[in-house]
């Protein structure tokens, strides 16, 4: 019988209505609650969890007490193994993490978590990417691809990929910094990658060439690139598993998946490389740089790129930038942005730009 | 109306195969010995034919059983979107039967098969008429090979003219064909997004063209059933740096007698005989996909073209044409095809045709009408106007609301006895249901495809298993659809071998 982890972050979403951008830490959640915030979490995991009933007869669940996942699935009328300890009413980020852990040794097949960012980013601390997990979106920080669009489609996803197996797909999971976000700068860091369960938004029918999955559609889009690239020219690989694809077709297999890489004449110059280095290597050289969009938000610089800063673009030049997209990214991102920091050089990103999409494939796309 | 399709089958198993049927001995036809002289090389002897044995009456009624348990536009309603599954009028399969037509091979001398070229010759021209093109080509055996053959002819246009072109632009509610078309004849894709109101974004084509763009590949009206109506902008906005326009002719059915393709600057229109002049298609027969061009293209068409010589009064093949990009086919078409399209053409008459798509565009725009009214399905874009000879539908509601999702709903229809329209295509449109009724459908016909789509919308809110478990009336309940289209059995020799598995 398949198993299944659930994760509740009771509090995750609750600064969310007072304005208050997160619940990172306890003083925050303190004065969420004193503002009046009330759970929102919990509610929606039952969403989820009734469409996952109404999908599935037969599984296994797996979950924390009370608040964490108790309630929940008693509240959706699911029956469930309930494992580990908690102080109810008092949970911190440190149960999330121990939570997980201890359904990765229970080897469940997926871990359904209701968060946000911080509570991906904990999952994935604990488990790598060793279990897939789906995210039911409950937080107010949702920046990491790993959510459904709704509780109901996460309820959705986790009932056929239990049942019938839908492949994975490697996603992103971001971590923004809290303080900054208050202060309206967004600071985002790419801190890893979990396995999630691939859905295509649309379920293609037979007659047009459906593109078939994630993973061939990157192979695609990097055969084509490397079929692009000249000898003498400096290339600057962004972040992210598109992108690393590149790096692969190339035949460089330690190129560094969150940090920035520098490639010329097929070969690894430098590897996670910061911005001096960056400046350093390419300046009067023809360079090229190679982006992928990052996270759920389509920004193609100035989100987990921050390396290629105003002055590496103009040094390098628009017309030199690269974006690499599969169709299922862009599907979920129609539209791209930026957000380098310097206005002037955003605006002349606006607008169509031509994104690589697949092997001689490219199409355009908005940037706003 | 209640339906329940014919289900042949014996303690759980459907009819078996014909030669699961096969019993050794038994016989439908004797045969006369062969004459004993006749020596076979022993190379070409087999010893063993695997021929099924049975009775005449047997297989009569084993293939009778298995018509049964189909479906096709004889049978009932078949409004599957961007397909055209127009009614096959049965004299048109009268007249490919007469002997000159069934009888007749390729390779007899031209003087003997004077009729057969100047029924091709006639149809080239009543087809480059219909479409405002100067010459069309009846090679290709079926659309997505006429595609092919377009973009080979953009290619030696360019090749020609020594200008370097590598880009073929394509819109994102086109055909999956087209994509695979132009890179087939050695292009990149260009993708340009459609606009909120279901048309080509001319903003975004305009930044996509440049002196790289070979051609752009349109289907108008497109598979939205909506006219590109700023199509005069986006002809000149591709000529304007040198590019082709290449007309899909998916839905040339929504404009048949009322507008032409070349007259909206279109130089290569692609056609469908098995859309819309009505050959049978989808299992029922070959299809064809001839290709028309403007005057400056035609020196590059497939060898031979059909020519008439007025001293002689004689039909002939040129193959002296130093320009052509070659063969495409063995042959010239497949012929049986394209008489039946063009005994179509001559059973319509000029009016006839423009009839056709007034009807089709009625009925579509009757049932946009009448469904817009019924909670759970909803358009995505343009509402305002009119559609043409089909209407995207998008059931998201449905889904939202009940978690009922499109394939659900066209799997339901078939136990009202209707065929599906077409679902999740164009993949611009979320929940898509693509409806083409076309134009042979009456009144009580559509009405009662509403009624049904009403009736579904209910049991999505009242009885969502109901739809889960559809369809029940078939012979066939719901099938594991992409097993079957990874590991189709299609022969015997298919059963037989995954049997051994």
């Amino acid at each position: 019988m398949k198993k299944l982890g659930l994760i509740v972050n009771p509090i995750a979403g609750m600064g969310g209505r007072v304005g208050l951008k997160g619940t990172d830490s306890p003083e925050i959640l303190a004065k969420a609650r004193e503002l009046g915030a009330e759970p929102v979490a919990p509610a929606r995991a039952v969403e989820a969890l009734r469409v996952l009933k109404h999908h599935m007869a037969k599984f296994e669940l797996l979950t924390y007490p009370a608040e964490m996942g108790a309630d929940e699935a008693e509240a959706a009328g699911l029956e469930v193994r309930v494992i580990g300890k908690i102080t109810s009413g008092k949970t911190t980020a440190e149960d999330t993490k121990r939570a997980a852990k201890e359904m990765l040794l229970e080897k469940v097949d997926l871990i359904l978590f209701a968060g946000g960012d911080g509570t991906a980013a904990d999952t994935i601390k604990a488990v790598d990417a060793l279990v897939p997990i789906l995210g039911i979106p409950t937080g107010v920080k949702m920046h990491s691809a790993v959510f459904a669009n709704t509780p109901q489609a996460a309820g959705e996803i986790a009932a056929r990929f239990l049942r019938e197996g839908l492949p994975l797909q490697q996603a992103e999971v971001m971590d923004i910094d809290e303080e900054a976000y208050r202060e309206n700068r967004l600071v985002a860091k790419l801190l890893g990658y979990a396995n999630v369960p691939y859905e295509p938004v649309m379920m293609q029918a037979t007659k047009e060439g459906s593109s078939g999955f994630e993973l061939a559609d990157q192979k695609a889009i990097a055969r084509g690139v490397v079929e692009l690239m000249e000898k003498r020219r400096i290339y600057v690989l962004g972040p992210g598993t598109t992108t690393r694809a590149v790096a692969e077709e190339l035949g460089i297999y330690d190129s560094t998946l969150l940090g920035v890489d520098l490639v010329k004449d097929y070969k690894l110059l430098a590897r996670d490389v910061n911005e001096r280095q960056i400046l350093k290597a390419i300046r009067g050289k023809p360079t090229t740089i190679v982006v992928s969009p990052i996270g759920k938000q389509g920004f193609i610089l100035g989100r987990g790129n921050q390396q290629l800063s105003p002055e590496v673009v103009r040094c390098v030049g628009k017309e030199n930038v690269w974006v690499l997209a599969t169709p299922h990214k862009l599907s979920l991102t129609p539209t791209l942005k930026v957000d380098t920091g310097d206005s002037e050089l955003d605006r002349e990103f606006r607008g169509y730009i031509r994104v690589i999409t697949g092997y001689r494939q490219t199409r355009m796309v908005k940037v706003v | 109306m209640t339906y329940r399709q014919a289900r042949w089958a014996r303690e759980g198993c459907l009819e078996p195969l014909v030669f699961e049927l096969s019993k050794a001995g038994r016989m439908g036809a004797s045969l006369p010995r062969a004459p004993a002289r006749v020596k076979i090389p022993e190379k070409l002897t087999r010893t063993s034919l695997e021929l099924p044995e049975l009775s005449e009456p047997q297989v009569v009624r084993h293939y009778t059983r298995l018509s049964q348990m189909n479906y096709g536009v004889d049978s009932g309603f078949y409004p599957l979107g961007s397909c055209t599954m127009k009614y096959n009028p049965k004299v048109c399969d009268e007249l490919v039967n007469l002997d000159g037509a069934a009888h007749i091979h390729p390779y007899q001398a031209e003087e003997t098969v004077q009729g057969a070229l100047e029924l091709m010759y006639r149809l080239e021209r009543h087809l480059a008429e219909i479409a405002g093109v100067s010459r069309v080509c009846l090679h290709p055996s079926a659309g997505a090979h006429g595609e092919l053959l377009g973009m080979l002819l953009v290619r030696a246009y360019h090749k020609s003219t020594g200008s370097k072109r590598t880009e073929v632009i394509v819109p994102d509610s086109a055909h999956g064909t087209n994509f695979a078309s132009a890179a087939m004849a050695g292009f990149n894709v260009v993708v340009v997004p459609s606009n909120n109101r279901g048309r080509v974004d001319l903003g975004a084509l305009r930044e996509a063209v440049s002196n790289r763009t070979a051609a752009l590949m349109l289907t108008n009206p497109n598979t939205l059933g909506l006219f590109e109506d700023e199509i005069l902008e986006i002809a000149e906005a591709i000529h304007k740096v040198g590019g082709l326009l290449y007309y899909d002719g998916a839905n040339l059915n929504g404009i048949l007698g009322k507008a032409r393709p070349g007259d909206m600057g279109f130089d290569i229109v692609h056609f469908n005989l098995h859309k819309t002049f009505s050959t049978p298609h989808g299992g029922g027969g070959p299809g064809a996909g001839p290709i028309g061009v403007v005057r400056k293209l035609e020196k590059f068409l497939p060898v031979p073209v059909i020519e008439y010589d007025r001293r002689r009064k004689r039909y002939y093949l040129d193959y002296n044409r130093p320009n052509s990009i070659g063969k495409i086919k063995s042959f010239y078409g497949n012929f049986g095809v394209l008489v039946k399209a063009y005994a179509y053409i001559l059973l319509m008459g000029a009016e006839g045709l423009e009839e056709v798509s007034e009807a089709a565009v009625l009925n579509a725009n009757y049932i946009m009408r009448k469904l817009l009214k019924v909670e759970g399905y909803e358009l995505k874009f343009d509402t305002s106007g009119p559609c043409k000879h089909e209407v995207v539908f998008s059931a998201e509601p449905l889904k939202k609301k009940y978690g009922v999702r499109a394939h659900f709903v066209a799997k339901r229809l078939l136990d009202f006895g209707m065929h599906a329209p077409t679902y999740y295509f164009p993949p611009i449109v979320p929940e898509a249901l693509m409806i083409e009724p076309t134009e042979t459908e009456t009144k009580e016909e559509l009405d009662q495809f509403i009624e049904a789509l009403k009736q579904i919308a209910e049991e999505a809110r009242s009885d969502p298993e109901k739809l889960q478990a559809a369809p029940t009336a078939t012979a066939i309940a719901r099938l594991d659809e992409v097993k079957a289209s990874r590991e189709p059995i299609l022969s015997w020799r298919m059963y037989r071998k995954l049997a051994k598995k």
